[in-house]
């Protein structure tokens, strides 16, 4: 199915919750609602036309001047051999959002990178903690407004200034 | 390297016992099996057939408790960075650093990234950097060969240190 099928697809089934479908880039995209990503997301796996067996990606971006973060997910058909790409605005004070890892079992190290790096709460999800950096880091990195700690764990993170050193 | 004097011709070697140590010593650097990142590839070359650090006696052993020489090779992560610390201390007395690479040098390409330590010599005193991205197999000898000497100075017996104040008091 194209692209525009499938999203046309989905705004009979879920009218309101999925919007604005960009086509005119080489991997076209919609918005979906937050509140309705377990069902939407369980919907194009299961139904027989659209088979979404694989999350090929899920990861974010943070948007500090529209105060937000948005999630992205890439799926593929194996079986139909298409694919969709779809995105979810989270507000940046308190991003929360159910979890489909119960849809797609490879959600589970995502969204724990996604916590990792952006602090986005997946609710439901059975093991959320961090999955690259160590367990008492500080901070979400990936974040626009991130400030690196003066040291971590007793080693300093500081470095001589590189401009000076050239300068003399 | 020229520890042993031949005084007897053919029959008896006379030599200082420090010279003797640091010359077994220097010729059996067991290093630790031990990579990172890119720098860990190089490091292999230099462990294989061509630059062949074997023939200095320096072979890799798979445990810290077994190592006399850390090699240091690639970027550390503050994460690794304290994992590198407990190998560090899990080796036994005398030990000696390599840092290989610019990334374990001081950071490195990756210098301002969040999670990159700015040189493995905030966590552990290094006696050689090893420079370039990544060093050749030819340097990383060097480097090897510079432990050497520093290992041929060193003395065991007769500490060359002035006594400190403590010391001279008792």
């Amino acid at each position: 199915m194209e692209p525009a099928e499938i999203f046309s697809r989905l705004e009979k089934q879920f009218s309101g919750k999925v919007s604005d479908f960009k086509g005119d880039v080489p991997e076209p995209y919609f918005l979906a609602e937050s509140e309705a990503i377990v069902e939407i997301c369980r919907f194009l796996r299961d139904d027989a036309d659209l088979k979404f067996e694989v999350l090929s990606d899920q990861t974010a971006v943070d948007w500090p001047k529209e105060e937000k973060i948005q999630l992205v997910y890439h799926l593929y058909s194996y079986t139909c051999r298409h694919q969709t790409v779809f995105k979810v605005n989270l507000p940046r004070d308190n991003p929360k959002i159910g979890t489909v890892e119960d849809i797609w079992k490879v959600a589970n190290w995502f969204e724990r990178e996604i916590f990792d790096l952006f602090g986005v709460i997946f609710e439901g999800h059975s093991d959320l903690r961090r999955i690259l950096l160590p367990e008492d880091w500080e901070g979400f990195p990936l974040r626009k407004d991130y400030i690196e700690q003066e040291e971590y764990d007793g080693i300093s993170t500081q470095r001589a200034p590189l401009v000076e050193k050239l300068l003399r | 390297m020229k520890p042993l004097i031949n005084s007897l011709p053919e029959t008896v070697f006379t030599t200082k016992v420090d010279d003797l140590l640091n010359w077994g010593r220097a010729s059996s650097q067991w290093y630790m099996l031990f990579g990172l990142a890119c720098c860990a590839i190089e490091l292999m070359q230099t462990g294989g057939p061509r630059a062949d650090l074997d023939r200095f006696g320096a072979v890799p052993r798979a445990t810290p408790r077994q190592s006399d020489l850390m090699i240091v090779a690639g970027t550390l992560t503050y994460k690794m960075a304290k994992r590198t610390k407990l190998l560090y201390d899990q080796m036994p007395d005398p030990k000696y650093v390599i840092s290989m690479g610019s990334c374990s040098n001081c950071g490195g390409l990756f210098q301002l990234a969040y999670s990159v330590c700015k040189g493995v010599d905030k966590i552990v005193p290094v006696d050689v950097y090893v420079p370039g991205c990544p060093p050749r197999p030819e340097a990383l000898t060097e480097g090897l060969l510079r432990i050497q000497d520093k290992m041929m100075r060193e003395r065991w017996l007769v500490k060359s240190n002035p006594p400190t104040e403590a010391a001279a008091g008792a």
